[in-house]
């Protein structure tokens, strides 16, 4: 029963990160310079000083700060989070709207850089100083030193006028029918170039790490008795050795899940993805506090959650962290 | 009535290095019969475990290779077989433990499930069966409730009780060679004792004939019935145990023996000196024409620098490479 308490202990602190989060972002846009009034009238084509003090009034700007900042605080732990300002509507629809498509492609990119990087790492620790375990250590730094825009240009460039055979942006194309195995593979084809450019970071470093990780199991004694058992090499590294392998990259995945949801803001940009990443940057031009706030708030809860799913994940993985009754 | 189960002859294993070619283990040969114990001893480096991983066929290559010789199991040559033929022979016919318990076991798979993984290899049986396997060696081995802890995993469990796993999974399919690479170096001296006595007695029970590689002469004598000394990848000396116990010839194996602490009941007893060996074993790659223990040996002389001894008989059973045996049979 240790393992439940201690899942209940890390629900508990994903809770008051989170309250710290609502506070963080309320205090941070709070002290962004600029009138929200102007900005709540200026959508409304300007207005005079009476319809000035009534928009104040109404919205509770003229109310002081700790008021201001409990209000918020209560209203997001009740599942709301305010309107925008610029369409009028409710954030959480505004952000569920945009969350499907921007969960795909984060959480695709992620599997991708997942799977493909260990499977790399893998086969070229078999032979270090092979030609694929070299082209591995290249491809990964050049996926490293590579910003991810850069890459995501240069595979337009190769993918959409060169060679013509990827949409350029979108989700699909917009004539055709949502929910037909046609529309599946239709987002599918438009999926392929962002998801590449996003993973190309992860994956190369995954690939570095399970190539590190591997090398150093193949030469550890259980794989020295594993051989001595006489299993076969093939059983030696997918089932001794491999396990052992993607337990650091999965901590690291972990960790980067926030980084990668923030690289997606910029793919989805490049790409004209309608996710949140391109919500979050139109909000910010436009000066949409609520969306902004409603953004970071939801950014963050997401990243928790999957802190705490690598967490749970690795302690599955690894009977040594499920078995320890360290936090 | 004994039979020769196991014999390895004129071996010879080469390791490339950045100084050359170093000649780990040079015209070994070693035979081990149906249950017996046969000791192999020297200090690290000498080619001890080199030894047990060529039987096993497990030789790093590259660098390593087999440069000559044959190892005979009931007269096949395992340096002759294919990795398949290896692969059945490991585990199954030929079995090994190590000397680091705490790191020989796979962190993240149960014992159980590790120790039911050679019998599902080796015997194809189910994996209930093989679990049941599995049991039934943790309590052989002395394993207090067995059906509980074959669920745990390597890190709740201590050293002692680690090597005992090791042991149950060395002996699932019931090979007919266990080698023991000094099992018991890393554990406690009481936990040492109880590790012997465990071998033993499984010994007698199962009949498997073990090579008890070791650096400890106290082991020795507590397990085996023949012993060979190495040194520098070479057999200098061999004989039953109580012959090398009682009547070392070569130096280094009168070395080794000094070097063992005695107790004494009685503290007003004055115990003989504890004496070591000065210097350590050579590189080898700077390994001369002489003998290789010669720059340690008190005894030595220019004959002894110059060239290599040969091995002879000094008594029934008992050879011995070295040129003060030499002289003394010539005088």
């Amino acid at each position: 029963m240790q393992f439940l308490t201690v899942v209940a202990r890390r629900f508990l602190y994903a809770f008051l990160l989170l309250l710290a989060v609502i506070v963080f972002n309320f205090v941070l846009l709070y002290l962004v310079p600029g009138d929200i009034a102007e900005t709540i009238a200026g959508e409304s084509g300007g207005a005079s000083a009476e319809l000035m003090a009534e928009i104040r009034r109404s919205y509770g700007l003229d109310q002081p700060f700790h008021v201001q900042l409990l209000t918020y605080v209560g209203k997001v732990l009740q599942g709301d989070l305010g309107s925008s300002y610029y369409f009028n509507a409710p954030v959480l629809d505004l952000i569920l709207g945009r969350l499907g498509p921007t969960l795909l492609l984060v959480v695709t990119a992620l599997l991708l850089a997942i799977f493909a990087g260990t499977l790399f790492g893998v086969i070229a620790a078999q032979r270090p100083n092979g030609i694929f375990s070299h082209f591995i250590t290249i491809l990964a730094l050049i996926g490293f030193s590579a910003p991810v825009f850069w890459t995501a240009f240069l595979l337009i460039i190769l993918f959409v006028s060169i060679l013509q055979i990827m949409p350029l942006s979108g989700l699909a194309e917009p004539l055709s029918e949502t929910g037909t195995w046609k529309w599946y593979l239709d987002v599918a084809h438009h999926l392929f170039l962002p998801v590449v450019s996003l993973s190309s970071i992860y994956l190369a470093q995954y690939s570095r790490l399970a190539r590190a990780s591997m090398m150093d199991i193949l030469g550890s004694d259980y794989i020295r008795t594993a051989r001595a058992k006489g299993l076969g090499q093939r059983m030696i590294i997918y089932k001794h050795a491999l396990r052992n392998a993607v337990i650091p990259v999965i901590t690291i995945a972990g960790l980067q899940f926030s980084h990668i949801f923030s690289g997606a803001v910029v793919i989805e940009t490049v790409f004209s993805w309608p996710g949140l990443g391109t919500l979050a940057f139109e909000s910010i031009l436009r000066g949409d506090t609520p969306t902004i706030m409603g953004i970071l708030f939801f950014s963050a809860f997401v990243v928790i959650v999957f802190n705490l799913l690598t967490d749970l994940a690795y302690r599955i993985i690894d009977p040594r962290i499920r078995l320890s009754n360290t936090a | 009535m004994a039979e020769r189960l196991l014999s390895v002859e004129g071996l010879r294993v080469e390791f490339k290095t950045r100084d050359g070619i170093a000649k780990v283990i040079d015209n070994l040969s070693i035979s081990l019969d149906t249950g017996e114990t046969l000791g192999i001893v020297g200090e690290s480096g000498c080619g001890k475990s080199m030894t047990a991983l060529s039987i096993m066929g497990l030789v790093p290559i590259p660098p390593g290779r087999i440069a000559g010789g044959r190892i005979l199991l009931d007269g096949e040559d395992l340096l002759q077989a294919n990795e398949q033929r290896m692969r059945e022979v490991r585990g199954n016919e030929i079995s090994m433990i190590f000397q680091e318990p705490m790191t020989s076991l796979n962190p993240v798979y149960s014992i159980g499930n590790q120790i039911a993984e050679t019998a599902r290899l080796h015997e194809g049986l189910s994996r209930a069966d093989a679990m049941a396997r599995a049991l039934e060696m943790l309590q052989a081995v002395g394993i207090p409730a067995a059906e509980k802890r074959i669920h745990e995993y390597p890190h709740q469990m201590s050293g002692g009780m680690r090597q005992r796993v090791m042991i149950a999974m060395a002996l699932a399919c019931k090979p007919r060679v266990l080698i023991a690479d000094e099992p018991t170096t890393a554990l406690d001296v009481t936990v040492q004792a109880q590790i012997f006595d465990l071998l033993n007695d499984l010994k007698e029970k199962t009949g498997t004939a073990i090579i008890m590689i070791t650096h400890d002469m106290g082991a020795i004598a507590e397990m085996a019935q023949r012993v060979v000394v190495m040194y520098a990848g070479r057999i200098i000396e061999q004989a039953g145990v109580t012959q090398i116990l009682t009547d070392p010839r070569h130096p280094y194996t009168q070395g080794l023996i000094r070097c063992v602490p005695h107790l004494t009941r009685n503290p007003t007893v004055e115990r003989p000196p504890l004496l070591e060996i000065p210097g350590v074993v050579p590189a080898l790659s700077q390994l001369g024409s002489g003998c290789a223990f010669a720059p340690r040996c008190p005894y030595a002389d220019a004959k002894c620098r110059a060239e290599m001894p040969p091995s002879r008989a000094v008594d029934s059973g008992h050879d011995v490479a070295c040129w003060l045996t030499e002289r003394e049979a010539a005088a």
